[in-house]
């Protein structure tokens, strides 16, 4: 079987590769923008999200033990699945229950995880996405790339093409004509399903909303009609209280759109008030763990601080240029290369030990994470971890040269002088040869590496432990 | 429940590992307002702005509301019963119908809905939706124009305050940033995808 990122690589179009690099580089810059403009130390919020989430996570039995008890008491139901099997049985069997036939889905990557769409297929169950970017993806067979824009690697012809593949008009490139018709197909599909299935942003274990956040309110309209309400949220989604979501919800929108707020954000603990005639009259939060809270006894514990916003994705240099399906797994990029092999028990390490690899350390993830995730100290945590079990495939084109740099100190450091100046050379003349096979002609980003591997040096107790 | 009882367990081991725990930090919910979004001379002006920003159209007049529904060429909307006496007049005479119970079969037959917010957040120029000040969810969202009636009273400067004023007893709190839209094609934006494509403020003194 060919590798998927070399058969990925293949197909690359220097057009895909552009349209990923130009909106990784508009959003990193609207993202810096608003943040300045609005607050006066960003960075001080940062750490603060950072410190609030790892306060919750370092005390994840007591705060979800609250979450259950407060969403139980305002008349949700709890179900707790320790893996996505158990995950995907839990909603087939309350969709059973119900006698769903079809369902509407908003966007969430948990749901992506456990792969429940062909699953709920399988058992009979219509399964409609109904976030733009998620239903063209769902039409295509195809998988998202980004978490925050999963069908940033298309350009607009091929939705065009397969909107008109699937009867959903004359072939029409117009994004405006593209949006109008998917919202007239689909709100014959919110009207006429038996249950939604979201996700959730955050769980506040004080009152036990959930928060859930949609630009485009599909998430609304999974509700409004509908009887059943499913939400599957990982298990460390979890906030202290009400007032935390202030720190969360700023930072999101910005760090993620370049916005204040996203459109619609909703606080949900519950079915439907007596008094309102449409809306929910079950909800049910299923809590995810597929390998979370194994995670958290782990030296890489921190990444499940991530609020999924992808600003890490944005301003990667390596996802600007390989894109999002050349990690192969459910996340891509930084939050992917720590993620991917972790998540999902034992087997993901193996299989997605390579991704680690490919990084530059130039440590830009770090700088935008808006709950200060230490992205490149666990890269190297993993490439360590992946050592000690003899995992030493350095992955696959195009990932391949960075991981052979990368896992050289010797070519890496003479790698990192030579790219500097590559800022003012022509790529052609690029003096590594694997680097300068993989650039070809494209063009890299202005480099900004290196100072990650200078400000490791001088700090002490750098040993990995994974 | 062994999933339930197995997850608290690998929690609670896990958690083992880990240094003791970082304490909650304490902190001024000040630092977390958008400062320069609230220059202007009071709440509505703050939120007028702000709503404006992303697309809303904040009014201040019954009569703003009436020549924009003229402007826009609708002939039929759903209004909340308790909103009906203000509008039925004024809509009737330039030949607007409204009614004031939803018909879910016809759905698509809404031009725009008018509905009660039970308030707005000046900060980001949002509008709050509960299930109790919503006569009907489904009125609020599938119409392209919702026009949604905010008594001044209601008026919330920050994201904050608005967070610590919830009220226990609604399990549904939605707050509208402006109308529905995407990015998702090529980044460019549209406006109106699954939700109203226009969002009014109309604030009723
Ligand atoms: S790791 Fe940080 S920057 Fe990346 S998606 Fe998660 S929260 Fe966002």
């Amino acid at each position: 079987m060919p590798n998927p990122i070399e058969q990925y690589a293949r197909d690359l179009s220097e057009e895909t590769r552009e349209a990923v690099r130009k909106s990784g580089a508009l959003t990193t810059g609207q993202r810096v923008e608003i943040l300045q403009k609005d607050y006066e130390d960003p960075d001080a919020l940062r750490r603060l999200a950072g410190e609030i989430k790892q306060h919750t996570i370092d005390h994840l039995d007591s705060y979800l033990e609250q979450a259950e008890a407060s969403l139980t008491k305002a008349g949700a139901k709890v179900h707790f699945a320790s893996d996505a099997d158990s995950a995907r049985q839990c909603v087939l069997g309350i969709l059973q229950q119900s006698d769903v036939q079809r369902v509407v889905k908003s966007k969430s990557m948990a749901t992506e995880e456990i792969h429940l769409n062909p699953f709920l297929e399988k058992q009979g169950i219509e399964t409609v996405e109904t976030d733009l970017g998620e239903f063209i993806i769902q039409i295509d067979e195809d998988t998202p790339s980004h978490i925050v824009r999963p069908i940033i690697h298309k350009k607009r012809e091929e939705v065009a093409e397969s909107f008109e593949k699937h009867g959903l008009g004359d072939y029409n490139t117009d994004p405006e004509t593209i949006t109008r018709r998917a919202r007239v197909h689909l709100r014959e599909k919110y009207m006429q399903s038996g249950a939604g299935i979201t996700g959730g942003n955050f769980v506040s274990a004080e009152s036990g909303r959930i928060v859930l956040v949609t630009n485009e309110g599909n998430a609304r309209f999974s509700m409004a009609p509908n009887k059943v309400h499913i939400a599957v949220i990982g298990i460390e989604k979890i906030v202290p209280r009400d007032r935390d979501l202030a720190v969360f919800l700023n930072l999101l929108a910005r760090s993620a759109t370049a916005q204040q707020l996203t459109v619609y954000t909703q606080f949900i603990k519950g079915p439907r008030m007596p008094s309102q005639p449409s809306g929910p009259e079950e909800m049910h939060v299923v809590f995810l763990d597929n390998g979370r809270s194994q995670i958290l006894g782990e030296s890489c514990r921190e990444i499940l601080r991530c609020i999924r916003c992808g600003a890490c994705q944005n301003v990667c240099p390596v996802y600007r240029h390989a894109s999002g399906h050349a990690y192969r797994a459910v996340y891509g990029g930084p939050i992917g290369a720590v993620l991917s092999p972790l998540l999902g028990g034992k087997a993901s390490f193996p299989e997605y030990a390579d991704l680690p690899k490919a990084s530059s350390l130039c440590g830009a993830c770090r700088e935008v994470c808006p709950v200060d995730i230490p992205i490149p100290d666990m890269l190297l945590k993993l490439r360590h971890k992946g050592k000690k079990q003899g995992v030493s495939t350095p992955g696959s084109f195009p990932m391949a040269p960075f991981a052979t740099l990368a896992t050289s100190p010797t070519a890496w450091r003479t790698a990192m002088t030579a790219a500097r100046a590559m800022n003012y050379l022509p790529m052609k003349l690029a003096p590594i040869k694997p680097l300068r096979d993989w650039l070809g002609d494209r063009t890299l980003p202005k480099w900004r590496g290196g100072d990650f591997r200078r400000w490791l040096k001088t700090r002490k107790g750098n040993n990995a432990d994974a | 429940m062994p999933d339930r009882d197995a997850i608290f367990k690998r929690v609670r081991t896990s958690l083992l590992q880990s240094s003791g725990g970082a304490p909650l930090p304490d902190y001024d919910p000040s630092a977390l307002v958008a400062k320069p979004r609230l220059t202007g001379a009071g709440l509505w002006e703050n939120f007028a702005q702000n709503f404006g920003a992303v697309s809303g159209r904040p009014m201040t007049e019954l009569g703003e509301v009436v020549s924009f529904l003229k402007s826009e060429g609708v002939s039929y909307g759903y209004c909340d019963l308790a909103l009906c006496e203000r509008f039925e007049t004024v809509l009737d005479e330039i030949g607007i119908e409204i009614v004031s119970t939803y018909d879910r079969e016809r759905y698509d037959d809404y031009q725009f809905g008018i509905t009660r917010a039970a308030g707005a957040i000046a900060e980001t120029g949002t509008v709050i939706l509960t299930d109790s000040s919503t006569s009907d969810r489904l009125g609020a969202l599938t119409p392209w124009i919702h026009i949604a009636v905010l008594p001044e009273a209601c008026l919330i400067e920050t994201v904050g305050e608005a967070l610590a004023s919830f009220d226990p007893d609604e399990t549904t709190i939605i707050w509208a940033t402006g109308p529905s839209k995407t990015a998702d094609i090529e980044g460019i934006l549209i406006e109106g995808v699954h939700g109203p494509g226009e969002q009014v403020c109309l604030l009723m003194l």
